[in-house]
């Protein structure tokens, strides 16, 4: 492991005497976005209200550089360098976007930088209660980087803002972070921000990190369901496990195996992992159909089985009650957990 | 951090301010403790007097809460303000006014020829009281009214019942806890009210305290105030167990109004405020014309803007941590809860205890000191409820962001809190300074010897019975309300954004 900026060793934090966030542990690589992402009240804003110094810590420690933090050694907010950039913006609405900016700036010119690399210098002068949420959150996010921060925590940057600017503001942000090539950590409840924004995401249910690892790896081989279901549409489909490969009414496959063995399984697939045909007999018959725009998604009932989701091209319309070959056409070795197991 | 910075200063001045009471408590049970008859005699006048005003406020406030609730007046926010604005008269300015109005010699007789019986004892008392106390009782039910569900109204006509049958059958008893809030206030207030029934010479327990503390006995006088604190607490205790009724807020109703009826609402708000604002300022004004400036010494204005002035700022230097503290949590409310001891408590009694309290200190006896820590205690609420719900409204995360940015707590108090607090800060300076500027009993009571304020020579004119020299004092006091008026109104505006 190479100088991290950040490490969080078995972090507990609690309100009163109620936990909220249990044991996490982590570290952030040089220059990485984590994306922390779960439902809300699953304790990732906890986490990092925690590392920024407004929450203490109740076990664990926080290396941030230097610095040690736990129970005994609390570091004030104002010594941990961690830029912070909320949900609501938090602007000072008594001075200008300059003077947001230029906070505690001892060198008003180092914050020219951002202003012009977020195009923000129309706005100098102007107050933020005038400007729109995409521009608020870009100020706010200039003023954190233009006090140089060995760390930034960003709490829920894009849920107060309008669909359309979420997809470009989030693309904007990352190159930022990246050109400044300070390492962050994002918190989100949106999966699938979470998933194109982080270099690794890390996934939290009930105060627990559930798991950790880059986008694709959680996507495709979730640790547990709740993973698995969260981070899209999932299907379970029982299967027996014979040698590492899994048979289900769809046939045989590779399989991953995470929690414990035993013959009888249920295997994790996607809309995405199966294609349709039309065929007679086939194995299923189409239960309904959702025209989605770029794609079609199809409940179809399998002869011998449960009913899956499939989703295709939108091109590929099938009428209700027309028999199809469902197939599973992943290359991956799918994911499968005993039955009956929880989580 | 800060919350404990601010609640470690708070514990003092709430403690500061509950002094009061303990030092009227001992000194009151250190006194022979006697109810005579003459003591018997004290609580039914004070009682009637707080019934009558009750009742008649009632009457008043009732039916006009249900006109402005409901009919459709053009301009009818503009009504709403004129019918509210008796309440930010003082009512000994009333008192004064009728007083030398009405009666053999009065000046109805002396200008108009109209001869008029004299007004004075109990009937005076409750007739003036009930003028500058009804809109109490006016907005708290038409607040009620306002927040009731219009749709039954609609469904008791359609069941039969003509329109003032469903509002005395479905919509009264459901107003009934804003009458109730409203009446406690009015309650509360001629309970605490020293200057109307002085003038009207109605023995109530404010005006023989002030009686007894004139003749030494200010062992007597703390007596008849822990009394006067009883009956204050037996009203707040109600106060505490009324509850307003809470319906789904929607459209009101709308009623429209016949232009003869019109005509006729007209005739009896205009005289309502004729009564309660037109005859004070016609007097005063005529005073004025026949007198000028007699008597009058620019520095009875000077002493009051000075006094008031630095009682202002101190009261808000004192409130800023409260109000924080408040917004910190539990403990800190109930800090905020000891402030409000002050304003609830009548004037006439927080003097009864502050002169106890400057005798024990000679050094403050009878000085400014004394004076503006009397104001200070009497409307540190004000200042720390405009204060607090500023604050209240400033996000926390503007505090969490400055120190993630490298700011002290300090530094984020002096740069971010603050300057977000400050009209705030400002308001409750200007409502603290208004309110000092029109206090008598308090005034009365702590004044150093010759320091007189526009109020205390109102009051010396009346009693030496040189009514025509309360001209410039009148007049400036009912600016001043005025005044106060706006600053509140406005405050309100604001806090309803």
């Amino acid at each position: 492991m190479n100088q991290s900026m950040l490490a969080i060793r078995n972090l507990s934090v609690a309100y009163d005497q109620n936990v909220v966030v249990h044991e996490v542990d982590f570290v952030l690589g040089e220059g990485e976005i984590l994306s922390l992402v779960g439902p809300t009240g699953c304790g990732k804003s906890t986490v990092l209200r925690t590392v920024a110094g407004l929450e203490p810590p109740h076990s664990g420690e926080i290396l941030i550089g230097d610095l040690k933090i736990d129970r005994q050694r609390m570091v004030p907010p104002e010594k941990r360098r961690t830029g912070l950039v909320f949900q609501d913006f938090a602007l000072f609405p008594h001075l200008n976007v300059e003077q947001n900016i230029n906070f505690r700036l001892k060198n008003k010119q180092a914050a020219d930088r951002w202003i012009d690399m977020l195009g923000l210098a129309p706005f100098r002068h102007a107050k933020p209660q005038t400007l729109s949420g995409g521009q608020k959150q870009r100020v706010a996010l200039a003023r954190s980087l233009a006090h140089e921060p060995a760390l930034m925590l960003l709490d829920e940057p894009l849920s107060n803002l309008d669909a359309a600017l979420k997809s470009t503001l989030r693309w904007e942000i990352r190159d930022v972070l990246k050109t400044a090539g300070v390492p962050a950590i994002w918190v989100t409840h949106d999966q699938e921000e979470a998933m194109s924004i982080g270099d690794r995401i890390g996934v939290m249910r009930a105060g627990r990190l559930e798991q950790l690892d880059k986008p694709e790896a959680c996507f495709r081989d979730p640790a547990n369901r709740f993973v698995a279901s969260f981070l899209g549409d999932a299907e379970f489909i029982p299967g027996q496990l014979s040698g590492g490969e899994v048979t289900t009414v769809l046939g045989r496959n590779q399989a991953s195996i995470h929690n414990g063995g035993g013959p009888e399984v249920d295997v994790l697939l996607r809309p995405n992992d199966m294609s349709l045909t039309p065929a007679s007999p086939g194995n299923g018959h189409i239960a309904w159909c959702r025209y989605e725009g770029e794609t079609r998604l199809y409940g179809v009932y399998l002869f011998n089985g449960p009913e899956v989701k499939v989703r295709v091209n939108h091109e590929q319309e099938l009428a209700v009650d027309a028999t199809v070959d469902v197939r599973i056409i992943a290359d991956h070795p799918l994911t499968v957990f005993s039955r009956g197991s929880a989580g | 951090m800060r919350h404990n910075t601010s609640f470690w200063l708070s514990v003092p001045i709430a403690l500061a301010a509950l002094a009061p009471l303990a030092v009227l408590v001992w000194l009151g049970f250190s006194a022979e403790l006697e109810f005579s008859g003459r003591t018997a005699e004290i609580l039914l006048n004070t009682i009637l007097l707080t019934g009558l005003t009750v009742l008649t406020s009632i009457l008043v406030g009732v039916p006009l809460a249900f006109v402005m609730a409901y009919a459709d007046l053009p301009g009818r926010r503009f009504w709403l303000a004129a019918l509210a604005a008796p309440l930010a008269m003082p009512s000994y300015i009333g008192a004064f006014a009728y007083f030398a109005a009405f009666g053999g010699g009065g000046e109805l007789e002396t200008l108009l020829g109209i001869a008029t019986p004299r007004l004075e004892g109990l009937p005076g008392a409750v007739l003036v009281m009930t003028l500058y106390t009804f809109p109490f009782v006016m907005l708290t039910t038409r607040a009620s009214l306002r927040n009731l569900d219009p749709s039954m109204v609609d469904a008791a006509r359609v069941l039969g019942l003509s329109l003032p049958q469903a509002m005395r059958r479905v919509v009264l008893p459901r107003a009934r806890g804003g009458i109730a809030a409203g009446a406690l206030i009015v309650a509360l207030y001629t309970l605490s009210d020293f200057g109307t029934p002085a003038i009207m010479r109605l023995d109530t327990f404010t005006r023989m305290i002030y009686v007894e503390y004139n003749a030494f006995g200010l062992e007597r006088a703390a007596l008849l105030s822990v009394y006067l604190l009883a009956l204050v607490a037996v009203v707040l205790w109600l106060e505490s167990r009324v509850s307003a009724e809470r319906e789904r807020p929607g459209r009101t109703l709308n009623l429209y109004v016949k232009p003869g009826h019109l005509i006729l609402l007209v005739a009896i708000v205009l005289s309502i405020l004729m009564a309660a604002l037109g005859l004070p300022l016609g007097m005063f004004t005529v005073w004025l014309l026949r007198e000028g400036a007699a008597g009058f010494d620019p520095a009875y204005a000077w002493n009051s803007v000075h006094a008031s002035l630095l009682a202002a700022i101190a009261a808000v230097i004192v409130a800023l941590p409260v109000a924080y503290a408040t917004t910190a949590g539990r403990a800190g409310r109930l800090l905020e809860r000891a402030t409000h001891f002050g304003f609830g408590v009548p004037g006439i009694v927080l003097g009864t205890a502050l002169v106890y309290i400057g005798l024990q200190l000679d050094m403050l006896y009878q000085t400014l000191a004394l004076l503006v820590l009397g104001y200070v205690l009497r409307f540190l609420s004000l200042a720390v409820g405009s204060i607090r719900s500023r604050a209240e409204r400033i996000d926390r995360n503007l505090v969490a962001a400055a120190r993630s940015l490298g700011a002290s707590p300090a530094e984020a108090f002096r740069r971010v809190s603050l300057p977000l607090a400050l009209p705030g800060i400002a308001a409750g300076a200007a409502l603290v300074f208004l309110e000092a500027m029109r206090e008598l009993p308090a005034t009365l009571m702590l004044q150093p010897t010759g320091f007189d304020t526009l109020a205390t020579y109102l009051w010396r004119v009346y009693e030496a019975g040189y009514l025509g020299y309360g001209a410039i004092p009148g007049l400036l006091l009912v600016l001043v309300s005025m005044v106060a008026l706006v600053v509140l109104l406005s405050g309100e505006e604001r806090a309803s954004l």
